[in-house]
């Protein structure tokens, strides 16, 4: 028997609460049953997990018709949640923990969340995309960039790199005890394993290699503490994603600090991502006295979460991906075919929220008429510093150009090059 | 109005009487201003919008609160300031969020504790900020918890609610938010609250209200209910009085920028082109029976067809006899280039805004491969990945704005062309066959711009001809074809 109390007070936004999560004031300890079924309507899932969409609705009915005074209950059991979400899409899993956090009263019941998505490349929320990591490799590729809400530094995402994220009250927010907690699951199943939690919150294997990287995010009244644990990850994508080619940049930014990292299954072929959730799931219930059932969760319910994928939405903007980035400058150059020598191009460019506000080109005249360095400099002057956005203001401002076979060949080149550095 | 402020401390059991003297201090004849109103216990002297309330009074008697950045925890005593959230004036309400700062990878949202006005930014961003020191200075109206900001009103006799205490648990309401319960007589107890941590926000006070007298209280901010004042205690229905509707909304202005800026530049230029227009209707009845046909063996080797395609093609096929038509003139109009590609643009609206991407060298494609790079060029488009070279080098456009809708347009040229054509929407039409009866015809408009400086009327009236001509008789394009 598991008892949730999960509580929408409503956010300071003018969000209105769904009805099935205002509860009355008298109603608020009202324990809940949850029944483990053995048929699921829908979805099936691992042995573990049971269906909460259907379960919460039943039990939120069950809820309001039955306002128990619950005095008595308050102390009898303690209370917790173990979810892992069943979707590997890095935007709605952002969208799950921004949700709890501000949804959620966690007093007294902590929930610990499982998830892991598909490739993708996640920045602290006070970073710089351009100084983390190679954006031109990742469009390449398909891999997504997220900007999550917590702190900290760069991590690449796959199917192979499992995240925790502890919810607690802001009081009993503790990383380390967190840690520990999982250093102690990972012994459990392999007591043989060299794990340690260093000082700045991450998890080294033998003492060298880091397994593990952290972030927090602090509200009001409730925070959340959320890590990696690298299972299974693609190493090779990992280190040319996060290294980033571009030269130049001076940024007040969070920067990434790299560090030498090993994937657990390579130590122990038996330490898997399932067997690793459900060791550190079970040492999470031992801890907190509750259940070890993992509940899976749908980030797209809207019925469970109402709101969350207009949240999720909203974490995939250019505005908040890209447009969040601290203010920031460019200084750099590159060389362009000259008459017989190479020639050097400066490029200056004052970046505030991803939006260009000063543009400074400068290069021989001898190259391209003056009148031209103008117009690229007005024309990209306010534009996002995006490649798309500069492919096709480019390309409009070249039809006021002459029609000049040659200078619209030394415009194309600049241009390209100037994208280069987006 | 110092006067205002002593009385409200030591008036509370006085009632009446202390108004009143305060009412002969502050007029001496003059016209009640609404203050004084206010302290002489109007009952249910509603005023819809707290927070407008809050800002005249707060211009009165606000006083000046150092918000000091509290405990984040863990130990820590210093933060960097990575976002402010507000600005030095702004108006905050209690649970608005600050700034954001960040220590240790942990990023904390500073949330105020007062609602008021803020007075001064004690960091910059990227500023170090301590722990226990002052974050911001915010003018509020009262403290929270003070019982101090009740308003008296002789209405109120029973003091339980001045008090707003329920078992000994505050509850949760901001000063506004009680004093609009205090000035309807609800207790705050009795009302539900809607808010974080059970707070009780001014819905619920309205609700509430909205239950006990059954009438629904106008909402607009800005009015004011002054019932008749022979009505002290009972809570009769306030007679809804209609107002005429105010507009709150304001103009924004922002600078041009980006592709927009971008779009000014070509569109200037283009206008100086002296244009002129030739419109005419085709009938596609035959054509549609065609792609129907053409349809399945194409998504078979997995193209969509659309119409465009034979629209590029029979323009192409043009262009062939009317060269002038695909060709560049300099920015002085003293040379003409006649291009030898047919690179033919087709306007596309993207999330980004317009982009033209052309099919090149259409002269030697077939329909089929004109189908395919359309679907190429489309697909790119829709996810913003077409290169310089989809883009660059075109030489007559297409437009099909009647995927959209509409049936004439006038299209701008874009510059280097000298001509553009935009297709309409393809509609049912009863028209006259050569037997003279009248049958269902598919029709679609064209409307053609060129430059009347190299192409004149006739020219482009030829050239429309036989490109309608190759349309509504799809078997005459294939003697023509190459």
């Amino acid at each position: 028997m598991v008892l949730i109390h999960l509580d929408s007070g409503g956010d300071d936004h003018g969000y209105v609460p769904h009805p099935m999560w205002s509860f009355q004031k008298e109603a608020k300890f009202c324990p809940v049953l949850l029944f483990k079924l053995n048929s699921l309507p829908t979805e099936t899932f691992t042995s573990q997990g049971m269906l909460i969409p259907f379960l919460m609705k039943n039990c939120f009915q069950l809820l309001c018709t039955h306002k128990v005074p619950a005095a008595g209950f308050k102390n009898a059991v303690k209370s917790g949640l173990i979810l892992q979400s069943v979707s590997s899409d890095v935007y709605q899993n952002l969208a799950v923990e921004d949700w709890i956090h501000d949804h959620v009263n966690l007093e007294g019941k902590p929930i610990l969340f499982f998830w892991r998505n598909t490739p993708s490349l996640v920045i602290g929320r006070h970073q710089n995309p351009w100084q983390e990591c190679n954006l031109s490799l990742m469009r390449e590729r398909g891999v997504k960039l997220a900007r999550r809400l917590s702190g900290g530094g760069a991590v690449y995402h796959d199917m192979g790199n499992i995240n925790l994220t502890f919810f607690t009250t802001r009081t009993k927010y503790d990383r380390m005890e967190n840690l520990k907690l999982i250093v102690r699951a990972l012994n459990a199943i392999q007591p043989q394993l060299d794990v340690q939690a260093t000082k700045r919150f991450d998890l080294l294997l033998d003492g060298q290699f880091k397994i593990s990287g952290t972030a927090a995010k602090i509200g009001r009244t409730t925070a959340y503490h959320h890590c990696t644990l690298l299972c299974s990850t693609d190493r090779t994508s990992l280190s040319s994603l996060l290294k980033s080619p571009y030269q130049g940049i001076k940024s007040n930014a969070t920067q990434s600090i790299p560090a030498m990292v090993k994937n657990l299954l390579e130590k122990d072929p038996t330490l898997t991502c399932e067997g690793l959730i459900n060791a550190i799931a079970a040492e999470y219930a031992a801890h907190h006295q509750i259940d070890h059932h993992i509940t899976f969760i749908n980030p797209t319910d809207e019925t469970l979460f109402p709101g969350i994928n207009s949240r999720a939405k909203e974490l995939q903007t250019w505005e908040w991906i890209y447009g969040r980035t601290p203010k920031f400058s460019i200084s750099t150059a590159f060389n362009v075919l000259g008459e017989q020598t190479p020639l050097e191009i400066k490029v200056f460019l004052d970046i505030k929220n991803g939006r260009i506000e000063i543009c400074r080109i400068e290069a021989p005249y001898h190259w391209l008429p003056l009148e031209i360095y103008e117009k690229l400099n007005s024309g990209l002057t306010g534009s996002k510093f995006c490649p798309v956005e500069t492919t096709m203001i480019t390309h409009m401002l070249l039809r006021t150009c002459p029609e000049d076979q040659e200078l619209h060949s030394k415009w194309n080149v600049l241009c390209e090059k100037i994208k280069g550095i987006m | 109005m110092a006067a205002a402020r002593v009385l409200r401390t030591w008036g509370r059991s006085a009632g009446r009487l202390v108004c009143v003297r305060h009412f002969q201090a502050c007029s001496t004849g003059h016209i009640l201003k609404p203050k004084c109103l206010c302290l002489l216990g109007f009952p249910a002297l509603k005023y819809n919008h707290p927070h407008h309330l809050l800002k005249t009074t707060a211009a009165l008697c606000g006083q000046v609160v150092q918000f000091k950045l509290s405990d984040i925890g863990e130990g820590i005593r210093e933060v960097t300031v990575k976002e402010w959230y507000v600005k030095e004036g702004d108006t905050v309400s209690q649970f608005d969020s600050i700034c954001e700062v960040q220590s240790d990878k942990a990023s904390v949202t500073i949330t105020s504790r007062y609602d008021g006005v803020i007075k001064k930014l004690y960091y910059n961003l990227d500023d170090i900020a301590y722990v226990g020191k002052p974050l911001v200075d915010i003018e509020t109206e009262a403290l929270k918890d003070s019982e101090e900001d009740v308003v008296e009103t002789p209405a109120v006799s029973h003091d339980e609610h001045t008090h707003q205490e329920i078992k000994g648990q505050k509850t949760l309401a901001t000063p506004a938010v009680r004093r609009l319960a205090m000035e309807n007589n609800i207790k705050l107890s009795e009302v539900v609250g809607s808010g974080k941590d059970g707070r009780v926000l001014k819905e619920d006070i309205l609700n509430y209200l909205e239950k006990q007298t059954g009438a629904i209280l106008p909402p607009s901010p800005k009015a004011e209910i002054i019932p008749p004042p022979a009505q002290p205690k009972d809570r009769t229905v306030p007679i809804p009085i209609s107002k005429p509707p105010v507009f709150i909304g304001k103009d924004k202005t922002e600078p041009i920028t980006g592709f927009q800026k971008a779009m000014v530049k070509t569109m200037s230029a283009a206008l100086k082109i002296p244009h002129f227009g030739y419109c005419d209707e085709v009938d596609l009845t035959e054509l549609l029976k065609l792609r129907e046909e053409l349809k399945p063996i194409a998504l078979a080797r997995g193209i969509k067809l659309s119409y465009m395609p034979f629209f590029i093609k029979a323009a192409s096929l043009g262009l062939l006899q009317f060269p002038i038509l695909n060709s560049s003139v300099d920015e002085n109009c003293q040379t003409i280039t006649y291009k030898a590609s047919h690179n033919i643009g087709i306007a596309m609206d993207t999330k980004q805004g317009l982009v033209v991407p052309n099919v090149k060298n259409v002269q030697i494609c077939s329909i089929f491969e004109i189908a395919a790079e359309l679907n190429r060029l489309q697909n790119l488009g829709a996810v913003g990945q077409l290169s310089t070279t989809d883009l660059a080098g075109g030489t007559f456009t297409l437009s099909n704005i009647g995927s959209i809708g509409g049936t004439y347009a006038k299209a701008v040229i874009l510059p280097p062309e000298v001509a553009i054509g935009a297709l309409g929407s393809i509609r049912a039409l009863p028209r006259f066959n050569l037997n003279g009866e009248v049958y269902k015809a598919q029709i679609m408009n064209v409307s053609w711009s060129a430059d009347h400086r190299i192409i004149d009327g006739a020219t482009m009236s030829r050239f429309s001809n036989l490109w309608k001509s190759y349309l509504e008789n799809p078997a005459f394009m294939l003697l023509d074809l190459k």
